[in-house]
């Protein structure tokens, strides 16, 4: 296929739209599951099922003025909010969803995700300091030092996978746990490594999804009861919006990123029909998992959350990376 | 002209824009690296620093290497950026840059220095012969990987014994810090 302008522009405004409607979607999806956990309706007024509120939402946040705090530094301040976003929608040109639906696959695909997906902190960091006030730069550097503590096992564990794939090319990722589920990484005995401890990679990167997209119970950089609101205090309108899309876009890539390397991706369970319902399935099943972690944990500490992640998913990931080059050298 | 050039208009071409989107690149290191050394805070110094890191990354992409582009993104802005950052953080809060008096020859030094760097730069690259036309190797991750264990083993582990001794200095310093 020759690349045109226009396949250009028709792929950005597709992952443009896909991450964008993602993220108003899991808004309402969040809202009504956290309404499930805790027995109560949700929103349920605004089109059947309340499905009318994430638009409405949508028109109210672009309708306010955007304030800007007197001594903030404003071209940061402006700029935060949109870095938020820009990495989590490059991500997705990359994203194979199936075999044929993939804006650009690339051969250093993993690469690139955890490129952009680390641009992410310096949003939070920009964000906490230009907004000139004490709670948003507290929380901007917990947000931070958490996301670089967690990025660590969660690159190791990626690693652990692209030696037993030995390619970091998503799609070819995809196609060598494609045979049937147990040929997905998450298990360890047919598939490509005969490693036993698959599965603790799995919960390990699953952990640091979540702590990197600060959800519950890692959502230290915004706990309300200490820090106000957290970097985005002094956000309003847009700026506040475009936050709240970034973390639901980033949760959308982390869970694509762990159905590719762990989940077989767009590959069926049973090896009926592979195809991109399979890679949607899996994606939205992790999506709630994640929404009903954040609703049944209560928050860590800052302290639990940093010795979490140096002083057991660093050593363990360390040595399950060591283990599986033993045997894939032994094997 | 064959018809499928004629089937899709110049527009809808990609071939003339990467010349456009070559000259973005160069100008986005070039503003981020003003933005780096002239700005008065110092987190804008650090924002600048980012800029620039992502234009040198996208003139890698350019040069047919995408796997050092990535790293250049991994490494220089999510780990080296946010480590300068955490430095800027745990200082003291300083506002302004501190400019003490300099020296009548500070100006007319520095601007003899840039000009001979620029000068032996511009020489070198006149003068070299680029192996444009000779394609080294697909700049994929394997042979990077083969090149560096092997005919480049001795710089890599120059570089590895570099960072030992930026540790090992990290280390000495706040050592000496808790002392106090």
């Amino acid at each position: 296929m020759r690349l045109t302008l226009l396949n250009v522009i028709v792929a950005v405004v597709l992952a443009i739209a896909f991450a964008a409607l993602n993220a108003a979607y899991l808004v309402w999806a969040e809202r009504r599951g956290a309404a499930r956990i805790q027995r109560r309706p949700g929103p349920n007024i605004n089109g059947p099922f309340g499905l009318l509120q994430p638009p409405l939402d949508g028109i109210k946040l672009m309708a306010k003025q955007l304030t800007i705090p007197g001594g903030a530094d404003k071209i940061m301040f402006i700029t935060a909010p949109v870095l938020a976003m820009f990495p989590a929608i490059m991500s997705f040109v990359t994203i194979p969803f199936s075999d044929t639906i993939v804006a650009k696959n690339m051969s250093v695909g993993v690469l690139m995700i955890f490129a952009f997906a680390s641009m992410g902190s310096m949003s939070l960091l920009f964000a906490g300091w230009s907004s000139r006030n004490k709670y948003s730069m507290m929380s901007s550097v917990r947000a931070v030092s958490q996301a670089v503590a967690y990025e660590i096992p969660m690159l190791i564990t990626t690693i652990t996978v692209v030696m037993i794939a030995g390619s970091t090319d998503l799609m070819e990722i995809v196609h060598q746990q494609s045979r049937s589920i147990l040929h997905w990484n998450i298990f360890p005995l047919l598939g490509n490594s005969h490693n036993l401890l698959m599965p603790f990679s799995f919960l390990i990167f699953f952990i640091c999804t979540l702590a990197e997209t600060n959800r519950a119970p890692f959502d230290l950089g915004e706990a309300e009861s200490e820090l106000v609101a957290g970097f985005h205090t002094e956000y309003g309108s847009m700026g506040f919006g475009l936050f709240f899309m970034g973390e639901y876009a980033n949760i959308v890539i982390g869970s694509c990123m762990t159905t590719i390397l762990f989940l077989g991706g767009w590959s069926c369970p049973f090896g009926l029909f592979p195809g991109v319902w399979w890679f949607i399935l899996k994606l939205y099943l992790l999506i709630a998992t994640f929404i009903w972690i954040r609703w049944t944990f209560p928050r860590t500490t800052i302290y639990g959350l940093l010795n979490l992640s140096w002083k057991i998913l660093i050593p363990l990931s360390l040595f399950n990376l060591l283990f599986t080059a033993g045997l894939i050298k032994v094997f | 002209m064959n018809p499928s050039t004629l089937a899709s208009p110049a527009f809808f071409s990609v071939d003339g824009l990467v010349g456009v989107v070559f000259l973005i690149m160069v100008a986005i290191t070039i503003v981020g690296g003003l933005i780096a050394c002239n700005s008065e805070r110092l987190v804008r110094s650090v924002a600048g620093l980012v800029v620039c890191f992502i234009g040198v990354a996208g003139l890698y992409f350019f040069l047919n290497s995408p796997f050092v582009a990535m790293m250049q993104i991994l490494i220089y802005v999510g780990a080296v950026a946010v480590t300068i950052s955490f430095a800027i953080m745990l200082a003291a809060p300083e506002e302004k840059k501190k400019i003490g008096p300099s020296s009548i020859l500070a100006g007319p030094l520095g601007f003899a220095t840039a000009a001979l760097l620029a000068g032996g730069f511009a020489v070198l690259a006149l003068r070299t012969e680029w192996p444009i036309l000779k394609k080294l190797n697909d700049g994929s991750m394997k042979n990077i990987g083969l090149q560096l264990l092997t005919d480049y083993s001795m710089v890599f582990e120059l570089v590895s014994i570099v960072l030992l001794v930026a540790i090992l200095g990290a280390l000495v310093i706040a050592r000496q810090g808790r002392e106090n």
